[in-house]
């Protein structure tokens, strides 16, 4: 049960190397990557740097010059700030809850999709709908349903009071959030998994009906083990996007009825009050806890991928 | 049973068309009302009395034109740039041998993650001192690095699958090294580089916490940004009808290209995505 | 058209890996040659470098009496069937066909004749108009030389063109290839490692092993006179059964009994102690369907049969022996250099289909004693060659030099050119 594969018996005339042209063919792959490597690095890790030295700061623009050298200050005020911590609440109860709801949502399109023979151009220019859609539009959408005086919401749902005010508290306004979330998203998920879907061979489904499976089982003994690399893949990328929500909560609420992202907060701060330096803080605990989760959920996706191997 | 699985099927069809869709007809229904329905408060999901006046203001107003063109410009100035870039780099990764090609592909992952709202102070503090504040190229560049990690991915996804002896058949054939390329490698890559584009235009068009943060009149500010500020007369009140009316306007180019190239943006989408 | 000569061709990687050793060969103009060898001995590497895909390290490539070493493959003017058949899948197979033609600027009238002229004779008609994507195996290869044949190239290179065809298509398309080159006189190589094709297409054969030629002559002096016991091994179908023997004046002690072989063989192997006999399946016999003046005691040996396969004109049968390990050794390494599996030591042998001889019986075989070869177990040469029969031998001692440049390889690669076991 080893997690490493043998490697295949390299084919001697399939890899042409002459010393020469490999140390060419270096040189040019690195040129031609060079490009590309410059600008992401520009945009992304000078920029974190910056933040990191300016988050040692107190920094308003609005006062330049009482700048002020204070040491990790800035840090402290941010992880003892209750409103940090309610937001960093809020983020991560987004992200689990949506990711969860598009999980069982998208799979149930991907077993859909991948069944239906019929119209597959129009379900699938209908599925790439909303994941074309600006997510600010997604978020007006929303937000007009939901609402109180033109919103359809309300007459729709029967067990809702006709007066109902969605943005008017906490827990309605952020489950008017996350529809709006799931429903921008659940079609990226659903494509990903009907890819992962497609990689289950229909041989063994039918050996397993032929071992007297039931749908059920096949479902979890069969469908579900063999796509756990791709389930994985876009429970990473969908749990990253959902940390980082902020369109949908600018447009929607603002903020207000504590609704606050981790990364609204960092918006609010560095660009609504100007304090660069509590900001910058702010974008180095926001870069760090996405570190972390990545690393978290990467860590669980190669234990993942490893026992996979080991199955088969 | 076979029927039972095929009603089941019929079902979830018609479930993905009303999720995907309801919410477009809504926003298309709303846009038919005018501003007095509104005003009042008007629950129902279709106009009672359809109106084209919120077409009529929404085309005639300057500020939201000029969100259009900045979008258009941004975004195809972006696409274009971010997929040049990215298809030499993607070239380089599918067939060439050379050092740190993991870490490149590792970078690419690691800022397709990336917060884009913790950049966004440090940004705009740089982005003074240089002179990009509320410019073209202000946005254009880190649109450029945010889009090139999955365009990088889906073209060396791609560009792996091409069948590259067909190069060396080609100059067999008597081809030199620029016909080959041209005439069999170029055909073959552009339907890639295409899905590329599309992907990278999305996310141009998307994109709203820079656009916010970077942008501080119409000279630059894009279509999300404009929306967003655009709050009319009484705050407590916002212009649902016009409002309406702009999003199903920058809805059509998307749903033009995902009519036109749905094939292509799914392939796209699961290549790079799956293997990554 | 033109010949090609391969003067002490050398190809060595930049890690050192050293795919060729010092090959010469001669294809004369018109000539259809087989590279032929099991997989990792150099042949498509040759094969490139003849074509311009590969650098060539040290040695002269000449085609047409003109030295090609630098120049690029455009240049070379020859055409080239690849193993996948490089389709463009971007054109039809029109398109396909006119390709070349179109690179070398030809009018439009003069390609659509060539097309159609070449379509005509690979029967292509119907489907000049579709995308490769959508023809089948059979039709992609023909397509494949089609695009070969409508340029006048100096020569035709094929890279195992049929390795990817089912067997009954590959049986066509063989003498499809076959009857195509016979006519348009063209010469030709080809690449593969099967010894069907190499026997049934080749005018004259080249026998690779770890990028060392080890034989280079027709098909029947290959078949009648093996340079060597890897030569031996590799040409016929069954192989060639492999015993150990040990020579005593003209009679030679097998391990089911003594016969007796020509003086003139015997005589090439005196003074050596453990031998290794060579004999072909085909050349045993059931001694009760053999005329019965051929069958005399010094030619018929007695063993019990352990399985019996009786394909109606024929049968094989299958008769375990014991080997001492000093022959066993040199069994399995030849084994395994010709791709194959060493599993146990045994007989095969080719009986008539009218013998009667069945599972577990007790039969009386008889040996044609005059085909019967003798190997030197140290070296694997052949001691019984008839030298003027044999085509071009290389000097010195191949097979050993082939194991020599083996373990080179293997220093490099470690798993390379050897067969996944």
């Amino acid at each position: 049960m080893s997690s490493t594969l043998a490697r295949p018996p390299a084919d001697v005339r399939e890899k042409p190397q002459v010393s020469d042209r490999s140390r060419a063919e270096n040189r040019l792959g690195q040129k031609l990557v060079a490009p590309a490597v410059i600008l992401m690095l520009l945009v992304t890790a000078w920029p974190m740097l910056q933040a990191l030295y300016l988050s040692l700061f107190r920094y308003r623009l609005t006062a330049p010059d009482d700048r002020e050298l204070i040491g990790i200050d800035n840090y402290v005020t941010v992880l003892t700030d209750s409103l940090f911590w309610q937001d960093m609440w809020n983020t991560v109860l987004i992200m689990v809850l949506t990711v969860a709801v598009e999980l069982v949502i998208g799979f149930a399109f991907a077993m859909v999709m991948h069944r239906v023979i019929f119209a597959r151009g129009a379900i699938r220019t209908s599925i790439l709908i909303p994941y074309g859609i600006i997510t600010v539009v997604s978020a007006f959408a929303w937000q007009f349903a939901f609402s109180l005086n033109n919103g359809f919401v309300n007459g729709w749902l029967p067990f809702v009071d006709e007066n109902f005010n969605w943005f008017g508290g906490h827990w309605s306004a952020m489950f008017a959030i996350m529809v709006s979330e799931i429903w921008k998203t659940t079609p990226f998920m659903a494509l990903l998994l009907l890819a992962g879907l497609a990689q289950v061979s229909e041989d063994m489904l039918e050996a397993a009906k032929v071992d007297g499976a039931t749908w059920w089982q096949r479902l979890w003994k069969v469908i579900l083990p063999n796509m756990r690399a791709a389930i994985m893949v876009a429970v990473l990328f969908r749990a990253l996007d959902a940390y980082r929500i902020f369109d949908n909560i600018f447009v929607m609420t603002r903020g207000a009825q504590e609704t606050e992202s981790v990364s609204f907060l960092t918006y609010r701060q560095v660009i609504e009050q100007v304090q660069l330096g509590l900001g910058s803080a702010l974008s180095v605990i926001l870069f760090l806890s996405v570190l972390v989760l990545a690393w978290l959920i990467i860590k669980l996706f190669r234990v993942d991928l490893a026992q996979a191997r080991g199955e088969g | 049973m076979k029927n039972k699985t095929t009603i089941g099927t019929w079902i979830g069809f018609v479930a993905i068309l009303v999720w995907c869709l309801l919410p477009v007809v809504w926003i298309i229904s709303l846009s038919f009302k005018s501003v007095e329905e509104t005003a009042a408060g008007s629950a129902q999901f279709l106009p009672k009395d359809p109106t084209l006046d919120n077409y009529r203001d929404i085309l005639s107003n300057g500020d939201f034109l000029a969100a259009l063109r900045n979008s258009f410009g941004i975004a195809v100035i972006a696409t274009f740039l971010a997929v040049v870039f990215a298809t030499l780099a993607a070239y380089a990764i599918a067939r060439l041998e050379f050092k740190g090609k993991r870490l490149v592909l590792s970078l690419a992952l690691a800022i397709a993650m990336f917060p884009v709202v913790s950049l966004v102070g440090p940004l705009f503090d740089m982005w003074r001192t240089f002179g990009l504040f509320n410019t073209w190229p202000g946005l254009i560049i880190p649109y450029m690095s945010f889009t090139l990690p999955l365009a990088i991915w889906t073209l060396s996804a791609f560009f792996r699958e091409i069948p590259w002896e067909l190069e060396q058949a080609a100059q067999v054939d008597g081809a030199t090294s620029w016909q080959a390329f041209r005439k069999v490698i170029v055909p073959l890559a552009a339907p890639g580089v295409f899905t590329a584009a599309i992907l990278t235009f999305f996310f141009a068009w998307n994109e709203f916490v820079l656009a916010i943060s970077l942008t501080s009149t119409t000279a630059s500010r894009t279509v999300p940004a404009q929306l967003s500020y655009f709050v009319g007369p009484d705050p407590f009140n916002p212009p649902y009808g016009q409002l309406a009316t702009a999003s199903v306007v920058v809805t059509v180019p998307i749903i033009i290209i995902v009519l036109l190239f749905q094939r292509k943006i799914v392939a796209g989408l699961t290549s790079g995505a799956v293997k990554g | 058209m033109a010949g090609i000569e391969m003067k002490n061709i050398v190809k060595q990687y930049g890690d050192g890996f050293p795919a060729v050793n010092d090959v010469s060969i001669d294809v004369e103009d018109g000539e259809f040659l087989i590279l032929v060898g099991p997989s990792g001995c150099g042949k498509s590497t040759l094969l490139r470098m003849i074509v311009g895909l590969e650098d060539i390290t040290d040695g002269d490539m000449i085609i047409g009496g003109k030295k090609v070493n630098d120049l690029a493959p455009r240049d070379r003017n020859l055409s080239m069937v690849f193993q996948n058949y490089a389709l463009y899948p971007h054109l039809t197979v029109y398109e396909n066909i006119a390709f070349p033609l179109r690179l070398a600027g030809k009018s439009d009238s003069e390609i659509d004749e060539k097309v159609r002229e070449a379509s005509k004779t690979l029967e292509l008609d119907e489907h000049l108009d579709r995308k490769p994507g959508n023809l089948s195996g059979g039709q992609r290869q023909r397509v494949a030389m089609g695009r070969a044949i409508v340029r006048d190239a100096e020569a035709f290179l094929f890279d195992e063109p049929l390795s990817n065809l089912d067997a009954k298509l590959r049986g066509q398309m063989r003498t499809e290839i076959s009857r195509l080159q016979k006519r348009l006189g063209i010469t030709t190589v080809y690449v593969t490692h099967d010894q069907t094709e190499a026997m049934t297409l080749g005018d004259r054969v080249a026998v690779l092993k770890r990028g060392v030629l080890q034989q280079h002559a027709t098909p029947r002096e290959l078949y009648e006179n093996p340079a060597n016991l890897f030569v031996a091994g590799f040409i016929g179908s069954p192989p060639m059964n492999f015993l150990p023997a040990k020579v005593d004046g003209n009679r030679v002690e097998l391990p089911f009994g003594t016969v007796t072989i020509p003086e003139a063989r015997a005589a090439k192997a005196q003074g050596r102690d453990l031998l290794i006999a060579g004999i072909r399946p085909e050349h045993f016999e059931d001694a009760s369907v053999v005329d019965s003046d051929k069958v005399t005691d010094e030619a018929t040996f007695t063993a019990t049969v352990d399985v019996v396969e009786w394909l109606g004109n024929e049968a094989y049968a299958y008769i375990p022996f014991e080997a001492p390990d000093e022959v066993r050794e040199q069994l399995t390494q030849l084994e395994k250099d010709l791709d194959g599996e060493s599993l146990r030591t045994q007989l095969v042998v080719s009986l008539d289909g009218a013998s009667r001889i069945s599972e577990g019986d007790e039969a009386t075989i008889w040996v044609d004693a005059r085909k019967i070869h003798l190997f030197d177990p140290s070296t694997g040469d052949n001691l019984t060659i008839d030298p003027d029969n044999a085509g071009i031998i290389p000097g010195g001692n191949t097979m050993a030099k082939a194991e020599e440049v083996g373990e080179q390889q293997d220093g490099v690669k470690p798993s390379a050119g050897s067969s996944p076991s």
